[in-house]
């Protein structure tokens, strides 16, 4: 929470004021009972109207500097509150932002998101109750006590105990149902579960005729939740029976002291009045202490929460040569991309992703990557972009060191597709747009007519008009991932790569894609990851990867002579061709 | 719309109706003692008046009773909220069991129809929701009502004068309440859409991440997040101090009222009218009389949100299902025998897309679905599965059409293992055994073998125990796909529906998975959406699908002869 408290340093003035003017409302209420015990002691006693009447005007003027006091109490706090939370927020979304790629895979999307929606709002509700609340319960309570101490030692004693006895119950009971209302949530979380997975299984439950066993699985978990919930009810449902009872029999223990004090002429019947007065008043207050803590409980974990995502690092370290040790090749006659004994290990890896990849990709050329799942082909484009940090020797672009580059100027020259087809809602030209802000529509037409993805988005309404809907819903996956081609064309970079980004296109459209790829620029040079041969058979390198390690580099004729890993693929692929060959 | 919602509430409620019962019960007497206490302290200051005149045998007594109201009244609050406790979460998981028992019946037309979250938060959210709000309504407005009757007649017992100061005045702040409540409503609307907005920017953004950052677009997103959220905080500023001024005014009427109550009693006392013991009473009344009005108006905004969460959980539930299986619906004996005739069928029927569609497929034949990326290669498996029946004509398996017979009966004929592999959080056993929960270890580590997937399994840390996550957890594409082959294969059916997998999975996996279908095939009817040439080849019928529709229908060599769409296709593709 502590770290989190930067963001009200804007609202400095509204964090003080609020709780200020919230302690001060509390006060003229602690004077009520006092005036009402002169209506009573003085008022009635002398039967003197006039002081009555204006004592009842003390009354009603206390009420309305309350509502003052309050309402300005109130501003402060929603401004503060709301304030920190925009801040808050601002700052959280930039530095997810600045996460690197390690760190997303480390901490997860998803709960990046939650904590920047429903986490930053908890934690507002908390510093908005704080501010208002925090400060003017434990002050009625207290106030209430002393406020007694000025009226009778002897009945103030009776506060002296009840008030602890009270504390020990609410919090006792709190203690007690808060790890159970986890226990709920667990439970919970059970229900939650075997709905989401009867909706996405739907297909294979009803394949297998399972309805009714869903049914019964989910009754158990229902049951079980509902037992659960009973449970926690039944021990918070003791909270206001059992306050209840000491709060009054505090009440007659002041009535008969206070008779024992009347008695003797040391208290009046209106004091007698004020003290149960007070009594009452921390009953109230206790009762909305107890919902306060509840919810401010809530807000600190939140505020854990988001403070572990604050404690990730964020940016990369943009390096000199001098520190690397390393030579920067001459630029003018740089190949594109050079591997230098370059091994990745994944933080929190046991074992190395890449080790010791080494090879040359000149200008202009295609290279194609193949090998089996988690053979580190992903891995190896993403060094390139510097999306990952080398764990051993170097990458250069144009001859530079991938590490010495700025950011942006590094991005600038690299076009990537990532495997996931993911596109913005937003229309065509948006879309494509994000690859280069300021793309005339003939930029974007000719990126299109590249990444084939021409002929369909000349049927969608509109064309480059068509309005995508979030996650790309309204298009199908083959359109998705030509658009994603297109969107990375647009930007005519030196360094394309395609993340085994045509895996939802037919062979035909493959082919093509290819071959306009091939026609581009001659300069720009092309990486293809992929799991089939027949998508970089032509490529001028084709680079066979088996467990990270690099197992053959060459053209297809050569490593099919060569290299094993390659011929088993190339056969597991092409039985049927040659089959039909035979034919 | 309201009013069937209720109803509908009060169907559910009326299984309860001894708690229920039992539950007014016990808060009318909590409340009416909780209100005889304070005429009873009143009675016991009435004894306290001065020096010398302190009556110490009578407030003995009335400090008896007190006590022995206090008792009565704490057990009687227990008891009623353990009473409300147990309606409300017995309602409650009556409604989850009945949604979820619709989900189970539902057409996939509505699950393919709607987002998955979107009905899961029906389940959870709503009806959590619904269930504070139901709670809320019968412990606040229960005893709000009692309480405020109660002390009306107490108050009337005591003095109608002073009553009428307090019934006078106390609407009031009922009054300000649904006033403010009424102007920031406006004002959450705003603000939940402005969230709603922002959470979808967050969403896509933060969520995509990966691909903001490879194009280098952090700024631009961020200050669209910051426009965002700067209309997010005037527009919460707004609605969060406006609604919190409900407190604060609610709060000046009550001492409005209280200092109403102080000067009226003292005058009347003074006139002898009343005691000052009834005076304390009747500030004290005037305190708990006020409280439910300040409470209602929660209450109410409470007790409407839930009806709306709970029409939105009844949408659900009264969703129309899918057409029950006949009275005389036959269990499906399948001999492999599968014909369609003039099928037609299209999902919205605007776009019809299967057109008089015929087919007759023998035991033991295979049947290859192949087309570009997109062309509704699954509409079969949907039609066959009867996931979606035919619009007109009709598919028969073993002479019988597919409607006469019960849909688990069909469905269990036909072993099925999709693209898209599903699995269960749980063991890998369980996932094996799915379709047939009896089967014994020995089974399920044979059909395991059988499916090329016990050597992976074995080198799991439990082996058959090892619990993977929700969908397949740790797992790669291809062991879940071996997975799915093996569910099938523990009790293989007389007829097959396979999907080939496109990408993701290595070669040597895919060898597997080969071998694995193969030997399934053996004798079974097969359907397969097939990507691979070997397989298409060795159909005994090929379908050739584009744009949804079934174009082209031979073997491999009838199609090339023919040189339509599947030459095209062939020799661009292999």
């Amino acid at each position: 929470m502590k770290k989190l408290l930067v963001y009200l340093r804007d609202y400095k003035k509204e964090t003080v004021l609020a709780p200020l003017f919230k302690m001060l409302e509390a006060s003229f209420e602690l004077f009520v009972p006092l005036v009402m015990a002169a209506i009573v002691d003085v008022g009635i006693k002398q039967e003197d109207t006039p002081y009555i009447l204006r004592m009842g005007l003390v009354l009603v003027a206390l009420g309305l500097v309350g509502l003052a006091t309050s309402v300005t109490a109130q501003y402060f706090a929603a401004k503060a509150a709301v304030g920190f939370a925009a801040k808050l927020k601002h700052a959280l979304f930039a530095h997810i932002q600045g996460m690197s790629y390690a760190e997303t895979d480390r901490t997860g999307i998803s709960t990046l998101i939650t904590r920047l929606t429903s986490d930053v709002n908890q934690v507002q509700s908390g510093v908005n109750l704080v501010l208002r609340l925090f400060l003017r319960s434990p002050f009625i309570v207290f106030g209430a006590m002393i406020m007694a101490f000025t009226i009778d030692v002897k009945s103030a004693l009776i506060f002296v105990v009840t008030i602890p006895a009270l504390s020990i119950v609410v919090f006792g009971i709190m203690l007690i149902s808060i790890p159970l209302y986890k226990k709920v949530q667990a439970a919970l979380d059970k229900v939650l579960g075997i709905t989401r997975e009867n909706l996405s299984g739907v297909r294979v439950i009803r394949a297998f005729h399972q309805e009714t066993k869903e049914q019964e699985r989910f009754s158990g978990y229902n049951d079980a939740l509902t037992k659960i919930q009973m449970f926690v009810g039944r021990i918070s449902a003791l909270m206001n029976p059992v306050t209840y009872i000491i709060v009054n029999a505090a009440v007659i223990a002041l009535i008969y002291t206070g008779a024992l004090q009347v008695d003797t002429g040391r208290l009046t019947q209106g004091e007698v009045i004020a003290i149960v007065n007070y009594m009452s008043q921390i009953l109230v207050e206790l009762i909305k202490l107890a919902n306060l803590i509840i919810t401010v409980t809530k807000a600190f974990a939140c505020a854990k929460r988001i403070e572990a995502v604050f404690e990730a690092p964020t940016g990369v370290h943009i390096y000199t040569e001098k520190e690397l040790g390393g030579e920067a090749l001459a630029e003018k006659d740089a190949p594109a991309v050079v591997f230098e004994h370059v091994s990745l290990r994944y933080p929190a890896a046991g074992a190395d992703a890449l080790t010791d990849i080494h090879f040359t990709a000149n200008r202009g050329e295609t290279i194609g990557i193949i090998g089996g799942t988690g053979s580190g082909k992903s891995s190896l484009v993403q060094l390139i972009p510097r999306f990952y940090e080398v764990t051993g020797g170097r990458v250069l672009v144009n001859g530079q060191d991938v590490r010495t580059y700025q950011t942006e100027e590094l991005k600038d020259r690299i076009g990537i597709v990532p495997q996931k087809a993911v596109l913005f809602s937003g229309s065509i030209r948006d879309n494509i747009r994000f690859g280069k802000q300021d793309a005339t529509d003939a930029e974007i037409e000719e990126a299109l007519m590249v990444a084939q993805a021409k002929s369909f988005v000349d049927e969608k309404e509109g064309r480059l008009d068509f309005v995508v809907a979030q996650g790309g819903k309204n298009l199908s996956g083959g359109q998705k991932q030509r658009l994603t081609i297109a969107r990375a064309v647009v930007k005519k970079p030196d360094i394309l790569i395609l993340d085994d980004s045509a895996s939802a296109l037919d062979y035909a459209t493959d082919a093509a894609l290819r071959k306009a790829i091939r026609e581009l620029d001659g300069r720009t040079t092309t990486f293809i990851v992929s799991q089939r041969t027949a998508s970089v058979l032509h490529a001028d390198k084709i680079i066979v990867l088996d467990d990270g390690e690099m197992v053959g580099i060459g053209r297809h004729e050569e490593l099919l002579a060569s290299c094993p890993v390659y011929k088993e693929i190339y056969d597991s692929q092409s039985t049927g061709r040659k089959e039909s060959e035979a034919v | 719309m309201k009013r069937t919602t209720i109803k509908q509430v009060l169907s559910y409620v009326k299984k309860h109706a001894f708690f229920l019962v039992a539950s007014l019960f016990f808060a009318a007497v909590s409340v009416v003692l909780t209100l005889y206490v304070p005429i009873l302290t009143g009675d016991a200051i009435d004894l306290i008046i001065e020096p010398g005149k302190v009556d110490f045998a009578g407030i003995g007594a009335i400090l008896v009773k007190i006590a022995a109201c206090i008792g009565i009244t704490a057990v009687a609050q227990w008891v009623m909220n353990v009473c409300n406790n147990r309606i409300t979460y017995d309602v409650v998981r009556d409604i989850r069991k009945d949604a979820f028992k619709k989900i189970e019946i539902l057409p996939l037309k509505y699950i393919d129809g709607h987002s998955h979250g979107e009905v899961v938060s029906r389940v959870i959210a709503d009806v959590d929701q619904f269930a504070d709000g139901l709670l809320m309504g019968f412990t606040q407005l229960f005893t709000g009502v009692i309480t405020i009757l109660g002390t009306l007649f107490f108050m009337l017992t005591i003095h109608l004068g002073i009553t009428l100061v307090v019934v006078v005045i106390t609407p009031v702040s009922l009054f300000v309440a649904s006033f403010i409540a009424k102007r920031t409503y406006t004002m959450f609307q705003l603000q939940s859409k402005t969230r709603g907005e922002q959470t979808a920017l967050i969403d896509e953004m933060i969520g995509n991440q990966k691909v903001v950052q490879a194009f280098g677009r952090e700024k631009e997103v961020l200050t669209q997040f910051d426009e965002i959220n700067e209309r997010l905080r005037a527009c919460s500023l707004r609605a969060i101090f406006f609604s919190s001024l409900t407190n604060p005014c609610t709060r000046f009427v009550n001492s409005l009222v209280y200092a109403g109550v102080g000067i009226s009693g003292a005058v009347l006392a003074i006139a002898n009218g009343i005691s000052v013991g009834q005076l304390s009473c009747f500030l004290s009344y005037a305190n708990q009389y006020t409280k439910p009005f300040n409470e209602i108006s929660g209450v109410v905004t409470e007790l409407q949100n839930a009806l709306a969460c709970a029409a939105r959980i009844f949408d659900l539930i009264n969703e129309t299902p899918q057409i029950p299986d006949a009275e005389d619906a036959k269990r499906l004996v399948a001999d492999g025998n599968v014909s369609l005739s003039h099928v037609e069928f299209s999902y919205v029927p605007e776009r019809p897309l299967i057109r008089d569609f015929n087919l007759k497929v023998a035991p033991g034949q295979r049947v290859a679905i192949v087309g570009p990326t997109g062309c509704g290669k699954t509409t079969v498996i949907n039609l066959l599965m009867r996931f979606y029946d035919v619009d007109s004509g009709s598919i028969q398996v073993s002479g019988e059409d597919i409607r006469d017979v019960t849909r688990g009966s069909l469905r269990t004929s036909f072993g099925m293992v999709l693209q898209e592999t599903w699995l269960r959080a749980g063991t890998i056993r369980d996932n094996i055994a799915m379709g047939k929960p009896e089967a014994t270890i020995e089974e399920i580590i044979a059909a395991a073998k059988a499916a090329h997937a016990h050597s992976f399994i074995k080198r799991l840390k439990d082996g058959y125990d090892t619990v993977i996550g929700e969908d397949g957890g740790s797992l790669s594409q291809g062991q879940k796909q071996l997975l799915c082959i093996a569910r099938v294969m523990l009790d293989l059916p007389p007829m097959l529906i396979l999907d080939e997998a496109t990408s993701s999975i290595d070669t040597r996996t895919e060898i597997r998975i080969q071998k694995a279908f193969a030997a399934m095939m053996e004798g079974r009817t097969s359907f397969i959406v097939a990507h691979r040439l070997s397989t298409i080849m060795e159909a005994d019928v090929i379908l050739v699908m584009k744009d949804g529709n079934i174009i082209e229908q031979g073997n491999h060599q009838t199609l090339l002869q023919q040189g339509g769409f599947y030459t095209t296709l062939y020799n661009s593709q292999f």
